[in-house]
């Protein structure tokens, strides 16, 4: 029997009975319907991350003191100050990988404004830092060599602090704040960076030269960079090469044994992004596997509804047997009708699922990307869930002695 | 060589420890162009006759050749195609596909012989012509009385070009004014060289035969022909 026949006379059963038809199908467009959008939302939030680490940097590595290990024992980062700053000196003259490096001293303190006083965190650290972590400037300038060789008393704020210490349209160049009770003069704004892909505002920060930092904020330790070193490599490609730098540099000048652990760590944002990105794929893989299952009922729902429709037109299989009907025809009709079901309900899911990432993704300002080749996979997968629930049924109505089916009230 | 050759056939049911023979050494044989009554009461085994005439059954034991192949040696896919290329059914209660026009279900045999749309269309339209229909090719079962749903489903009998018509109780459902238009349809198509075998248990409907078969207790207690009442 032509195929086309096939599903054209499957297509006018199912017609037969809208309601139920559409409820069956039910299961099937939720089930396709929450994969393709839970998929859609993934992706995006993935592109989210990934164009979030493009804009931190992806040439970014970041040096921190202490190992990640020692002895077997995880010590955290920062554990101690063991990069110098000749380290810092060598990195930035040594190195034909790295563009330029530049130290990040860090603290959390008070800042007061004329009006208004913030908690923030105190980034102590050289002109270079901005070229680094590529980060422009908004309003006035940015602190020079010749700040950070006098100690000037010099303040550059993250856009976040600008806002909070003298509004949206407030102009704080020129102003004085105090930090620590330390007079500072704002000389300037940075430009807004967002938010890291943890969700830390970057913007909630204020710039002062190293040299100022280490006198008046974080006491103490002349010859120890207390704190990081962050290092742009010449290109993203160079990156892995500047951190091979890095660590042999590192280790050549702390006098490390070949069997003694680093005691300082380089990571480069890649990393960190691979690992946010390994993350997010988890938690899509899970959530799709929940949206499989709802598929998986989908697919019950058709075998039920199907060996309902089998005993009801137990007569109708009789009579077309009679009258010539082979038992893979009558198998081929059962199945066609559970496959009409599943696949129309999974196009239906399909344009229901991306409506539904759209909105969400509006709704939270995510980028969505539905991708092609999971659409295509969540339709075939309804098709195989038909046939696979649909041929339980089938057989049944093809097994069916044509005697007892004529007799059957 | 007659279209249907029975020869000492049996068949047993077994339900647990009951033993029933419902046909008990049968032998029948039936020429091209018979119109054939047989007749019985329920229980008689004429329904279990008419299953194994149909190619809808296989004999315990004993031979039945249609059209000279033995239906006791054919497997599922061949007794259904014996059943639509050699027989067409017509039951007491009519049987169409419901919310399916006449025609369409004039259609289905020719469906399962895998003939293509447009052949299919002009055979069930000269078919239903012929039962006196060919105005309501449209009409679904619903929309038709019990005399013209078996006009429609004896032309579905007939689409397939049989050489048997094998009908159970064809006027079991119909008024008496029905039963003689239905009757009179069979009796065409038997002078038209078509073989008609009529299960019934109605002396009036088998005084439409040309030869009545009486079946009791799974045996054939009698066997005559017969000048036929015109209908």
């Amino acid at each position: 029997m032509n195929p086309l026949v096939t599903v054209r006379l499957a297509i006018i059963a199912l017609l037969r009975n809208k309601m139920r038809s559409f409820l069956t199908m039910l299961g099937v467009i939720i089930g396709v319907g929450a994969v393709i959008a839970v998929v859609a939302i993934g992706e995006g939030a993935k592109a989210q991350v990934a164009s979030s680490f493009a804009a931190m940097g992806t040439d970014l590595l970041i040096v921190m003191p202490g190992s990640t290990s020692s002895g077997g024992a995880a010590g955290g980062f920062g554990t101690g100050p063991t990069l110098t700053w000749d380290d810092l000196k060598a990195m930035q003259t040594e190195l034909s990988s790295v563009k330029s490096a530049a130290p990040s001293l860090r603290s959390n303190a008070q800042i007061l404004g004329e009006e208004q006083n913030w908690s923030t965190g105190v980034t102590g650290t050289t002109p270079d830092y901005f070229v680094v972590r590529n980060w422009g400037i908004d309003k006035g300038i940015a602190f020079g060599q010749s700040d950070v060789d006098s100690s000037s008393k010099v303040v550059v704020l993250g856009a976040t602090v600008s806002t909070k210490l003298f509004g949206e349209s407030g102009d704080p160049v020129g102003q004085i704040v105090r930090i620590k009770s330390v007079p500072f003069e704002v000389i300037g704004v940075a430009a807004k960076k967002g938010q890291s892909p943890m969700g830390q505002d970057y913007d909630d920060t204020v710039f002062i030269p190293s040299s100022t930092y280490q006198r008046f904020i974080g006491k103490g330790l002349q010859k120890y960079l207390n704190g990081t070193i962050f290092v742009a490599a010449n290109s993203t490609a160079e990156v892995p090469k500047a951190q091979q730098e890095i660590v042999a540099l590192l280790r050549d000048r702390h006098h490390l044994a070949p069997n003694e652990d680093d005691d300082f760590s380089v990571r480069s944002l890649a990393e960190v992004a691979d690992a946010q990105a390994q993350s997010t794929n988890t938690l899509t893989t899970l959530l799709t596997a929940i949206a499989a299952v709802s598929l998986l009922v989908g697919g019950i729902g058709i075998m039920n509804i199907m060996l309902v429709s089998v005993t009801e037109r137990t007569r109708e299989i009789g009579v077309r047997m009679a009258i010539g009907a082979k038992p893979r025809h009558i198998l081929a009709q059962f199945l066609a009708e559970a496959v009409a079901i599943s696949m129309v309900g999974g196009l239906l899911g399909v344009g229901i699922g991306t409506i539904a990432a759209q909105r969400i993704a509006l709704q939270f300002k995510w980028p969505t990307l539905i991708r092609p080749d999971v659409t295509l996979i969540a339709v075939a997968f309804s098709a195989l869930v038909g046939i696979g629930f649909g041929l339980y049924p089938a057989r049944k109505a093809s097994k069916l002695d044509p005697i007892q089916a004529l007799r059957f009230e | 060589m007659p279209l249907i050759e029975i020869q000492d056939v049996t068949k047993v049911y077994r339900m647990g420890d009951n033993v029933l023979n419902a046909l008990d050494g049968v032998s029948l044989s039936i020429e091209e162009g018979e119109l054939v009554a047989i007749m019985g009461a329920s229980g008689s085994g004429k329904s279990t006759l008419m299953n194994l005439i149909g190619c809808l059954d296989r004999p315990t034991s004993g031979k039945y050749l249609l059209a000279g192949k033995d239906v006791g040696k054919m497997g599922v896919n061949e007794q259904a195609e014996a059943r639509n290329r050699l027989i067409g059914f017509v039951f007491q209660n009519f049987n169409l596909l419901a919310r399916t026009s006449a025609q369409e279900n004039v259609e289905l045999p020719l469906v399962y012989q895998g003939i293509g749309g447009r052949d299919r269309k002009r055979r069930a339209i000269s078919a239903l012509t012929r039962v006196g229909l060919g105005e309501r090719l449209d009409h679904t079962p619903a929309q038709l009385s019990g005399g013209q749903q078996q006009r429609v489903a004896i032309a579905r009998a007939i689409v397939g070009e049989p050489k048997l018509i094998l009908a159970d109780e064809p006027t079991g459902a119909l008024d008496s004014k029905t039963t003689v238009e239905v009757m009179r349809l069979l009796q065409d198509l038997g002078k038209t060289g078509i073989t008609v075998v009529i299960v019934t248990h109605e002396p009036e409907v088998g005084a439409y035969a040309n030869r009545l078969i009486v079946v009791r207790d799974g045996k054939i207690i009698e066997d005559k022909h017969q000048e036929p009442v015109a209908a």
